[in-house]
C-alpha cells in the first residue's frame, strides 16, 4: 500500500523569511512527493511566483504541482464577520485559512468549492475530504 | 497594498494610456479558448486570425501581440494592443501529450516551451493595461489558477472582464462563474461560433473606456 505524506508548516516557520525563501522552502517540500499543509496563506504575488517556479522546476520527475486556498473569508458572511475577519487579517496577517500544495504526481486534483476541499491522488483515487 | 501605491499604479497607468495604445491581454488556464476569441475579434475588426487553435492543450506557447486593434461601437473608436497568452497551469506532464497521439519527442519538446510559455505570461501579466480572462464555463471556476490570476490583477488594480467562453455545449454554467467571482462582470460567449459577441464588445468598450 503507498502511503501519502501530510507536512504542516506552521505560519511562524515561514513568517520571517523573504518571499523567494518561503515559496522555495515549499516547492523543496513538494519535491520530496509530500503534500504541505501550510498554516494560513501566500500573498497574492507569492502564489504567481510559486507558479513560476514550479514551471523551472519541471523534470522528468517533477511534473508540477496542485494548489488550493481555503480561505475563511466568505463572501455570504454577515457585515460583522466580515469586518471581524478584516481586523484578524490586519493582525495575523496572512495566518488565516490553509493552503494545501500537492506534488502533481500524487495529487491528480484539488477540488475547490467555498465550503469544503477534495483532494484525489492519483494512486487509488480516493477522496479525502476536509471540511471548513 | 498601499492606498498611494494603488493610486500611483492607477495613475501612471493613465499617463501611459495617453501616450500608447492600450495593452489589451487575454488570460486563462489552458484550453480556455483565449485564442478562439482572439481570433474572433482579429477576424472581426482586422479580416485575419491570430494563432492557431487545438484540442490539445498548450497550443499556444509564446506571446502574440497583434498590434492596433480598432473596435467600432455607437460611433466611438477603441483602440488597443492585443496579447494573447499561453495558458497558465500548475503543471505540465509530456505524458499527457503522448495520450493526445504525440511522438515522444514531440511530447518533450512542447512540454518544455508550453513552460516556458507559462512565466512568460506571468511575467506579462504586470505589464497590462487591461486584461480579459477567458475561462471555460463547462468547467469548475474554483481552481486556484484562476483565482490566482484574478487575486494578482486586483492587487496590481488592472482592469479586469470575465468571459466565461463556451457556452455553445450544454454543460456550459455561467451562474457557477457568477458565484465564484461576485465581484466582477462576467459576459458568457461562444468565440468559435461568435454566439453573444455584441454583448462581449460593449463589455470591452466599458472595460477599456
Amino acid at each position: 500500500m503507498a502511503g501519502l505524506t501530510l507536512q504542516f508548516v506552521p505560519f511562524n516557520q515561514v513568517a520571517d523569511m523573504g518571499s523567494a525563501m518561503r515559496v522555495k522552502k515549499l516547492i523543496d517540500i513538494v519535491k520530496q512527493n509530500k503534500i504541505v499543509l501550510l498554516e494560513g496563506r501566500l500573498k497574492k504575488e507569492e502564489e504567481k511566483d510559486l507558479i513560476a517556479i514550479t514551471m523551472e522546476e519541471i523534470s522528468k520527475k517533477f511534473k508540477g504541482i496542485e494548489l488550493a486556498v481555503i480561505n475563511p473569508e466568505s463572501k455570504d458572511a454577515a457585515m460583522l464577520t466580515k469586518l471581524r475577519m478584516g481586523m484578524m487579517n490586519a493582525i495575523w496577517k496572512n495566518r488565516t485559512g490553509l493552503t494545501i500544495i500537492g506534488p502533481a504526481s500524487i495529487v491528480k486534483e484539488i477540488k475547490q468549492n467555498p465550503d469544503k476541499i477534495e483532494l484525489l491522488t492519483k494512486e487509488n483515487k480516493t477522496k479525502r475530504r476536509k471540511k471548513k | 497594498m498601499g492606498i498611494v501605491k494603488k493610486f500611483m499604479n492607477k495613475f501612471l497607468r493613465n499617463v501611459f494610456k495617453k501616450k500608447k495604445h492600450v495593452k489589451l491581454g487575454l488570460y486563462g488556464p489552458p484550453n480556455g479558448g483565449k485564442t478562439t476569441l482572439a481570433n474572433l475579434i482579429c477576424k472581426d475588426w482586422l479580416g485575419e486570425e491570430m494563432g492557431s487553435v487545438s484540442n490539445v492543450a498548450h497550443e499556444t506557447r509564446e506571446i502574440h501581440i497583434k498590434e492596433q486593434v480598432n473596435i467600432e461601437r455607437n460611433g466611438k473608436t477603441l483602440t488597443f494592443n492585443l496579447v494573447d497568452t499561453p495558458g497558465i497551469a500548475t503543471k505540465i506532464d509530456y505524458e499527457d501529450f503522448l495520450k493526445k497521439g504525440m511522438k515522444k519527442e514531440e511530447a518533450k519538446k512542447r512540454a518544455k516551451e508550453a513552460t516556458k510559455g507559462v512565466i512568460d505570461s506571468i511575467k506579462w501579466l504586470d505589464n497590462m493595461d487591461a486584461v480579459i480572462v477567458v475561462l471555460d464555463s463547462t468547467d469548475d471556476p474554483y481552481s486556484q489558477v484562476n483565482i490566482t490570476i484574478i487575486g494578482n490583477l486586483q492587487a496590481r488594480d488592472i482592469p479586469v472582464l470575465l468571459v466565461a467562453n463556451k457556452i455553445d455545449l450544454k454543460r456550459s454554467n455561467i451562474k457557477k462563474i457568477e458565484s465564484a467571482f461576485p465581484q466582477y462582470e462576467i459576459v458568457g460567449i461562444s468565440a468559435k461560433y461568435g454566439k453573444n459577441k455584441d454583448d462581449f464588445y460593449d463589455a470591452l468598450f466599458k472595460l477599456v473606456k
